[in-house]
C-alpha cells in the first residue's frame, strides 16, 4: 500500500481533520493504479510530482549542454589566436587545423553553437526547466488539488518536451551542423536551404523540435490554467493564493496566447523552406543566381516572431518572480508587502507583453510613428516592474532574515532584475536603440534580466522546494559558494559587456580582425571568458550538490521546515499520490500571515480566531 | 481533462469543457496570426487581387447546415429520441466530409483560374489558411468518426461522461463554422 496511514496525528492533521473537506477520494483507490510499477511510477508517470521532476532533471541536463556550447563560442571569442587543435577529438571536423597546425574553431560551428546556446537556454531550460517544474509541483500542492485536471495530458506534455529534445540533440551531430541562424530564426537564413550549411537539414530538425516544443507548452498551460481555475479547494478564493500561482497562471496564459502565433509564423516559413512559396522571401540572388521568390517579406517573419518572442521573455521571467516573492516573504518572517499590487503588475505586465514586440525591431525598417507608439509601451511595461521590485524590498525590509540559499538566491534575483531591468529602459527609446542594436549591450541586458535573474529564481526555487521534492534538504554550505561565486561571476561576464555594446561592438560575430576599432577590447573578451568558466565551474558544485543530497542530503524530519503557511507544507513528509492521505485541507486566510500578532505565522488551514474576526468586522 | 476524480472540491464548471476553451482560445491566436500576416503583407503592395472560388461558397453554405444538425442532433440526443438523434449525428459526418471535398474542389479550381500556391502571395494566404482550416475541421471529423462509432455501438444513455463529451463536440464544430465564415468575409473584404 502507497498510502501509510499517519500514525500520530499532529496539529496539521488534527486542522485538516476537523475543518477539512472530504471528496472520498481514497475510497476509490484510483490514485495508486498511476505507481503500480517502475514504468509508470518512475517513466509514463502521471503524477505531478514526478513529472515535476521529469522536467526539472531534463532541465538540468539540457543547462549543462547549453552552458558547455556556450564555453566553446567564448574561447574563440576570447582566445582567437590559442591551438584549439585539443578539442579536436570532441569536435571533429568542426575544429580546422591550418598548415602549421593550429587549430581553431570553424566559423560555421561557431555560429551553430550561439543558436545552439540561445535555442536552448530560451526555450528548453527557461520555459519547460521552470514553468514545468514548478507549476507542475506547486499548482495542486498550493491549491488543495489531488492532482492536475488531467494528468494524462500532463504527461504527454513532458513527453512532447523530451521529443523536441531529442530532435534537437540529434540535429547537433548532423555532418551539415546545426541551424546555425541565430535563436531567433530569421529568413531567408531560415528559409533557403542553400543560405547556409546549418539551414537544410538542421533547420529541418530545429523545426520540428520547436513545433514539437509548442504542443507540450500548450498541454502544459492548458492544464495548468484549468486547474488553477477550476480545483481550488473550498476557501481558497483567488485573492488568497500564493503569488506563485498567480504568476503561474499569467505565465501559462501568455504561453497559450502566444505560442500559436509562432506555430503560424513556421508554417509559413516551412512553405516557403519545402514548398517554393514567397511568404518571406524576395529578390534573392545566391552565388549570382537570381531565385524565383518574389514578393516576400522578411519583416513579417519579424512580427511573427516577435509577437511571441516578447511575451515568451515574460514566460521565463513571471514563475521566478513568483517563486522569489514566496521565497522572500517566507525567509523575512514577513507578509509580501503590497499582495494586491503584486497581483495587479503580473497582470498589468501580462497584458502590456502583447502590445510591445516592435521594440526589437527599431531598426529593421519599420515606420518610424509606429516605433514611437512601441517606445511608449515599453517604458510603460517598467512601471509595473519597479512596482515589484519596490515590493520586494520593502518586504524584505525590517524582516528577520534568514540567509539560507533560497533566499541568498531569491535577494540575488532582485539584483539582477534591478540591473537588467535598467538598460532595458536605454534600448526601449528608439533613438538609442540604434546605436546600441545589434550589439553586446544587447547581449548583456537580456542576460542579466532573464538569463541569470530567470535562473536565480529557480535556483532559489529549487533550493526552497527541494525537500518537498526528495524528502531531504541541499548542502547548504556548497549552495552558499555556488550563490557567491555565480552572483559575482555573473557580474563578471556580463557588466563589461555593456561597454563592448556601447562602444559598438556587434554579437553574433565570429572575429573582430579585421575592425581596428575593437582591437583593443581582446583584454576585456579574454576576462569575459575566463569569467565564463568560472561560473560554469560554480554550476558544477549545484549539480553534485542536487544529485548529492537525493541520496545523502539532510533528511527532512518536519512536515514544515521553515513554518510556511501554504498548503504544501501541510501534506506528508513523503508525500503520496493525491497528496493528502485523508481529507483535503480547507483554506481560511491568505497566504501571508507572517509574523502577525504574537504568532510567528499562521497556516492557511487555520480558521480566524474570534479576536481577528472582530478585526474584520471593524474594518 | 477526462480525468473528473480529482476534482477535490467543485467549483462548478467542468474542467473538461473549460480546457476546451483554452484550446479553442489558442486556435483562435493561431488565426489571429494569419490573418493579420496576411494585412500586413498586403500593405506593402504588389498583390494579386482574384475572386474567390464558388466551390468555397458552397463549403460556407454546407458547414452552417451542419452546425445546425449536430445542434438539433445534441438536442434529440438530450430528450431522448434516439432515432432522430442518431440520424442527424450521421447527417452531420457527411457534411463534415462534404465541406472538405468542396475545399478541395475550391482549390482545384484557383489552380485552373492561375492562381498558384507558389505563385503571388495572395494566392498562397489563401491556400495555407483554408487548409490549415480544413485540417482542423478533420480533426473535428475524427472525433465525430469516434461518435459515429459509439452511435452503433453503444446503448443510446445519457450518461454525464457521454454528456460533456457531446458538448464538447458540439461546442468545436460550431467554433470551425464561425471560424470558416470569419475567413471567407475575411478573404472576400479584406
Ligand atoms: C524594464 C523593462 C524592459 C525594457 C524596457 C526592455 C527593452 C528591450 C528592448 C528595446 C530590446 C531590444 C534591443 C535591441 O535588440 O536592440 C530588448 C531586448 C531583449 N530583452 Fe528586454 N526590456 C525589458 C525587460 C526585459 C525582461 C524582463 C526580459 C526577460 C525576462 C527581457 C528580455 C529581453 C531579450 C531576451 C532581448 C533580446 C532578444 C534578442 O534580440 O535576442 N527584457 N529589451
Ligand atoms: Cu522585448
Amino acid at each position: 500500500m502507497a498510502q501509510t496511514q499517519v500514525a500520530v496525528k499532529d496539529a496539521t492533521d488534527q486542522l485538516i481533520e476537523k475543518y477539512g473537506f472530504d471528496d472520498h477520494f481514497h475510497d476509490h483507490h484510483d490514485g495508486d493504479k498511476y505507481q503500480t510499477n517502475f514504468i509508470t511510477h518512475y517513466i509514463f508517470s502521471m503524477d505531478h510530482k514526478m513529472i515535476a521532476k521529469q522536467f526539472l532533471t531534463t532541465g538540468i541536463f539540457w543547462a549543462i549542454i547549453g552552458g558547455l556550447l556556450s564555453l566553446i563560442f567564448r574561447l574563440q571569442l576570447g582566445f582567437p589566436e590559442e591551438n584549439m587543435a585539443w578539442l579536436k577529438p570532441f569536435l571533429g571536423k568542426w575544429v580546422v587545423l591550418n598548415d602549421a597546425g593550429i587549430g581553431s574553431i570553424s566559423p560555421e560551428f561557431y555560429y551553430a553553437m550561439v543558436t545552439m546556446h540561445g535555442t536552448i537556454l530560451v526555450f528548453f531550460v527557461l520555459t519547460a526547466g521552470l514553468s514545468g517544474t514548478f507549476a507542475n509541483l506547486l499548482i495542486p500542492l498550493q491549491i488543495g488539488a489531488r492532482d492536475m485536471a488531467s494528468p494524462f495530458l500532463n504527461m504527454l506534455s513532458y513527453w512532447f518536451f523530451f521529443l523536441a529534445g531529442l530532435v534537437l540533440f540529434f540535429s547537433l551531430f548532423l555532418s551539415t551542423g546545426a541551424f546555425s541562424g541565430g535563436w531567433v530564426a530569421y529568413p531567408p537564413l531560415s528559409a533557403l536551404p542553400q543560405a547556409s550549411s546549418g539551414s537544410g537539414a538542421g533547420m529541418t530538425m530545429w523545426l520540428l523540435s520547436l513545433t514539437l516544443f509548442v504542443v507540450s507548452v500548450l498541454l502544459g498551460g492548458i492544464n495548468y490554467v484549468t486547474t488553477i481555475l477550476n480545483l481550488r479547494t473550498r476557501g481558497l478564493s483567488m485573492w488568497r493564493l500564493p503569488l506563485t500561482i498567480w504568476a503561474l497562471l499569467v505565465t501559462a496564459i501568455l504561453g497559450l496566447l502566444s505560442f500559436p502565433v509562432l506555430v503560424s509564423g513556421f508554417l509559413l516559413l516551412f512553405f516557403d523552406r519545402s514548398v517554393g512559396t514567397s511568404f518571406y522571401l524576395s529578390e534573392i540572388f545566391i552565388g549570382g543566381q537570381a531565385l524565383d521568390h518574389v514578393g516576400g517579406s522578411p519583416i513579417l517573419y519579424q512580427h511573427l516572431f516577435w509577437f511571441l518572442g516578447h511575451p515568451e521573455v515574460y514566460i521565463i521571467i513571471l514563475p521566478a518572480m513568483g517563486i522569489v516573492s514566496e521565497v522572500l516573504a517566507i525567509h523575512s518572517r514577513k507578509p509580501i508587502f503590497g499582495y494586491k499590487a503584486m497581483v495587479f503588475s503580473i497582470l498589468a505586465i501580462g497584458f502590456l507583453s502583447f502590445l510591445v514586440w516592435a521594440h526589437h525591431m527599431f531598426v529593421s525598417g519599420i515606420n518610424p510613428y509606429m516605433a514611437m507608439i512601441f517606445v511608449l509601451f515599453t517604458l510603460i511595461i517598467a512601471v509595473p516592474s519597479a512596482v515589484k521590485v519596490f515590493n520586494w524590498l520593502a518586504t524584505l525590509y525590517g524582516g528577520s532574515i534568514r540567509f539560507n540559499s533560497a533566499n541568498l538566491y531569491a535577494i540575488g534575483f532582485v539584483s539582477m532584475f534591478i540591473s537588467g531591468g535598467l538598460t532595458g529602459i536605454f534600448l526601449g527609446n528608439s533613438a538609442i536603440d540604434i546605436q546600441l542594436h545589434d550589439t553586446y549591450f544587447v547581449v548583456a541586458h537580456f542576460h542579466i534580466v532573464m538569463g541569470v535573474a530567470a535562473f536565480f529564481g529557480m535556483f532559489a526555487g529549487v533550493y526552497h522546494w527541494y525537500p518537498k521534492m526528495y524528502g531531504r534538504f541541499m548542502n547548504e554550505f556548497l549552495g552558499k559558494i555556488h550563490f557567491w561565486v555565480t552572483l559575482v561571476g555573473a557580474y563578471l561576464i556580463f557588466w563589461p559587456m555593456h561597454y563592448l555594446g556601447i562602444a559598438g561592438v556587434p554579437r553574433r560575430y565570429y572575429s573582430f580582425d579585421s575592425f581596428e576599432t575593437f582591437s583593443h577590447f581582446s583584454g576585456m573578451n579574454q576576462f569575459i571568458t575566463v569569467s565564463a568558466i568560472l561560473v560554469f565551474v560554480a554550476q558544477l558544485v549545484f549539480v553534485i550538490n542536487f544529485f548529492y543530497s537525493i541520496w545523502y542530503g539532510k533528511k527532512m524530519k518536519v512536515k514544515n521546515p521553515y513554518g510556511a503557511t501554504s498548503l504544501e507544507w501541510t501534506t506528508p513528509i513523503k508525500t503520496g499520490h493525491g497528496n493528502w492521505p485523508g481529507k483535503i485541507p480547507t483554506v481560511h486566510r491568505w497566504a501571508y500571515d507572517y509574523s502577525k500578532g504574537d504568532r510567528d505565522f499562521i497556516p492557511q488551514i487555520e480558521p480566524l480566531s474570534e479576536e481577528e474576526k472582530e478585526n474584520m468586522a471593524s474594518h | 481533462m477526462e480525468n473528473t476524480e480529482n476534482r477535490s472540491y467543485d467549483r462548478g464548471l467542468e474542467p473538461a469543457v473549460f480546457g476546451l476553451w483554452l484550446g479553442i482560445g489558442s486556435i483562435a491566436m493561431m488565426f489571429a496570426a494569419f490573418t493579420s500576416a496576411y494585412i500586413v503583407r498586403q500593405g506593402q503592395g504588389n498583390w494579386l487581387e482574384f475572386r474567390l472560388p464558388e466551390w468555397f461558397f458552397i463549403s460556407t453554405l454546407i458547414i452552417l447546415l451542419s452546425s445546425l444538425t449536430i445542434h438539433l442532433s445534441y438536442k434529440h440526443f438530450l430528450n431522448g429520441n434516439t432515432r432522430q438523434y442518431k440520424q442527424l449525428y450521421l447527417i452531420t459526418f457527411i457534411l463534415g466530409l462534404g465541406f472538405v471535398v468542396t475545399q478541395y474542389l475550391g482549390w482545384t479550381a484557383m489552380h485552373q483560374g492561375g492562381v498558384e500556391l507558389t505563385g503571388n502571395p495572395s494566392g498562397s494566404f489563401v491556400y495555407v489558411i483554408s487548409g490549415v482550416h480544413a485540417l482542423h475541421v478533420l480533426g473535428g471529423l475524427a472525433a465525430l468518426a469516434v461518435g459515429v462509432l459509439q452511435l452503433f455501438v453503444l446503448p443510446h444513455v445519457v450518461s454525464r461522461k457521454r454528456k460533456t463529451r457531446f458538448k464538447m463536440m458540439v461546442q468545436y464544430w460550431h467554433f470551425v463554422d464561425i471560424l470558416w465564415i470569419y475567413l471567407v468575409l475575411f478573404f472576400m473584404f479584406q
